[in-house]
């Protein structure tokens, strides 16, 4: 059995650490949060071994992984005191807010031989991979522009209380809603060379931005587009879609449908036209289920990469600082 | 429980195939009205039982429903709670605190005092009654026989492991409503096992059932044993794997299972009465 922690009860982390505790190999021994009311809760729910500490936790449970949903603004110190003590390490998106302390983190990691992993959970959505794989056969043909569009209402108001509506935090539209589709992009085509006429556009929030749009400059003459808005209200939850454009046909991809259209016939069964692909022939079977497949798929991958010891990891810490040091150019380019 | 039971994603733009057909269906069922001709449609039909969430707008379908009792007679809620997206939207704006401060101080006279009482002393169990208050105030007057909780919370809990919430669940929906708890799932197998170790007997639980095993955790083998095997109260959701299925196929499947009630959601006079048929014409056979 695997022993692991979770470190951060929030929306993610109450919802991971629920996830784990019914995987088959892990065994969940020690529950951290800072918050006095989340613990007294939980204690008095369940006999579960709960520390409002991470630290203590650290010392007390012998645990073989970690799991922190904590805002991001904390992952530097957390994840780094968990790395030296060799702990494998799954750490929520956005991975961090400063490109030096992220880069530390992906070193220490490497150096430590551990598994390291970041919540991008759309790499274990199945119309998002069948995208992936799409272009990786070359099916569209030579690809000359992406859009990267995500929707939702999180932010209707001006009003906020949590560290979402700071930016020193970690908050914002930037990092919490285009981290998941720059991180698609780079997934796709790459990382983009430049950015340019970058605005980050506050609608109601005082501190952060609610929008952003960009141009995005990829390597092969590759242009692409970001339009990313958390405070429309006419989608009842995120939705993300990415448009690919190639030569030989185009990929348009949410979460539950890859539409696929070819201007010839192509290989795997793909034919001139369009080509829906459902999420419901998309998705593998998980063995247990809260709020979407990829969410469990996620967690299982960690915790094989490490009862397997797989190196590599379509998450890694390496593979969002990518993220990371796109949204600092985005940063950047929108100070002009 | 009636045999078919009408259900209510269409109406709020939820889809489990495709976000382009949920936006067209938002944007069709704009005014309550529209809704309401199609709840009429099936209440003719003889479908008077509405599986429905505590959506705000559901309020106002039970505004007209109150207001007509004799068009209405026979006509029942099971409401689903709680709106899943209404809390995860406030627990991201203002964080779980504010979150339940949020909804259960709006709820009624005296809830206020209560709320913040419960909220200082982790009353857990105070909590969870004062919320269930709160969703169930709009149904007041109202038939609702069977009150649900909504998967993403059962399953939450299920993964948690957090049992005294399902069975002070279910002793104040029978004490405080008179009605039967029921359960959403996606992981039936799992959650029949800890249900019945809480001593909750012959739950009703409503779960993903389908020929393709869409969203059947565990496995389609596993949930044919339970239903075949095991004491409860199935009904079968998502019986067309959102469409991936041809009618008829789905529900011979669905309908060749010892399962008590199947809950389809529809928009049109024809996809209503036909799935009626169907169901009608599997269950003949």
């Amino acid at each position: 059995m695997i022993k692991a922690g979770v470190i951060g009860l929030g929306k993610m982390g109450i919802s991971h650490y629920s996830i784990l505790n019914t995987h088959p190999d892990v065994d969940v021994v020690g529950v951290c949060d800072s918050s006095k009311f989340m613990l007294g809760c939980l204690g008095k729910l369940s006999d579960a071994r709960y520390y409002n500490d991470y630290r203590k936790m650290l010392d007390a449970c012998s645990l073989d992984c970690v799991m922190i949903a904590t805002p991001t603004s904390s992952h530097k110190k957390i994840v780094c005191d968990c790395l030296e003590r060799g702990l494998h390490v799954f750490v929520e998106k956005p991975f961090s807010l400063d490109i030096a302390d992220g880069r530390e983190m992906v070193d220490l990691a490497l150096e430590k031989k551990v598994i390291n992993q970041v919540g991008f959970h759309n790499k274990f959505v199945g119309a998002f991979n069948k995208a992936r794989e799409v272009i990786e056969k070359n099916a569209i043909g030579e690809i000359y522009h992406i859009t990267g569009e995500a929707y939702g209402q999180v932010v209707l108001k001006p009003k906020g209380s949590t560290w979402r509506s700071k930016k020193s935090e970690g908050g914002g539209c930037l990092h919490d809603y285009a981290s998941h589709v720059i991180d698609l992009l780079v997934y796709y085509v790459g990382m983009p060379e430049a950015v340019s006429g970058t605005i980050l556009k506050k609608i109601y929030s005082h501190d952060v931005e609610d929008a952003v749009y960009s141009t995005l400059l990829f390597p092969q003459g590759i242009s692409g587009q970001l339009a990313i808005n958390w405070s429309d209200e006419s989608y009842r939850k995120m939705s993300i879609q990415i448009t690919i454009f190639g030569k030989k046909g185009k990929i348009v991809v949410e979460r539950q449908e890859c539409k696929i259209f070819l201007r010839e016939n192509g290989d795997d069964g793909l034919e001139k036209g369009w080509n829906i692909l459902y999420t419901t022939e998309l998705t593998k079977p998980v063995w247990f289920y809260l709020r979407g497949e990829e969410y469990s798929a996620q967690i299982d991958y960690f915790i094989k990469c490490i009862s397997e010891g797989r190196e590599e990891n379509v998450n890694s810490f390496e593979s969002a600082h990518k993220t990371d040091m796109i949204i600092d150019m985005l940063l950047e380019d929108a100070r002009y | 429980m009636d045999r078919i039971l009408f259900g209510d994603n269409q109406f709020f733009g939820v889809n489990h195939m495709s976000e382009e057909k949920a936006r067209s269906q938002s944007m069709r069922f704009k005014d309550v009205q529209s809704i309401m001709n199609v709840l009429d449609i099936a209440n003719d039909a003889g479908i008077r039982t509405f599986m429905c969430t505590t959506h705000d707008r559901i309020e106002e379908i039970c505004n007209i429903v109150r207001s007509n009792p004799a068009h209405y007679a026979d006509f029942k809620f099971y409401p689903g709670m709680p709106y899943a997206h209404k809390y995860a939207n406030a627990v991201t704006e203002e964080g779980v605190l504010g979150a339940l401060k949020k909804f259960t101080s709006g709820s009624m006279l005296g809830a206020i005092a209560k709320g913040g009482k419960a909220i200082a002393t982790q009353d857990v169990i105070g909590l969870m009654k004062l919320l269930i208050d709160a969703e169930m105030k709009m149904f007041e007057g109202l038939s609702t026989d069977v009150i649900f909780l909504q998967n993403v919370l059962v399953d939450l809990l299920l993964g948690l492991d957090l049992r005294k919430i399902f069975i002070e669940y279910a002793r104040y929906i029978r004490e405080k409503y008179n009605a039967e708890p029921g359960f959403f799932t996606m992981n039936l197998p799992l959650l029949l096992d800890v249900l019945e170790d809480c001593g909750i007997e012959n739950p009703i639980i409503c779960s993903s059932i389908n020929k393709i095993g869409f969203r059947m955790c565990g496995g389609r083998e596993a949930y044919e044993k339970v239903i075949e095997q095991r004491r409860f109260r199935p009904i079968a959701m998502s019986v067309f794997a959102s469409g991936a299925i041809p009618p008829a196929e789905a529900l011979e499947y669905v309908c060749g299972l010892k399962i008590e009630s199947i809950v389809f959601g529809a928009s049109s006079r024809t996809n209503i009465l036909n799935t009626k048929e169907l169901i009608e014409h599997y269950d003949s056979v």
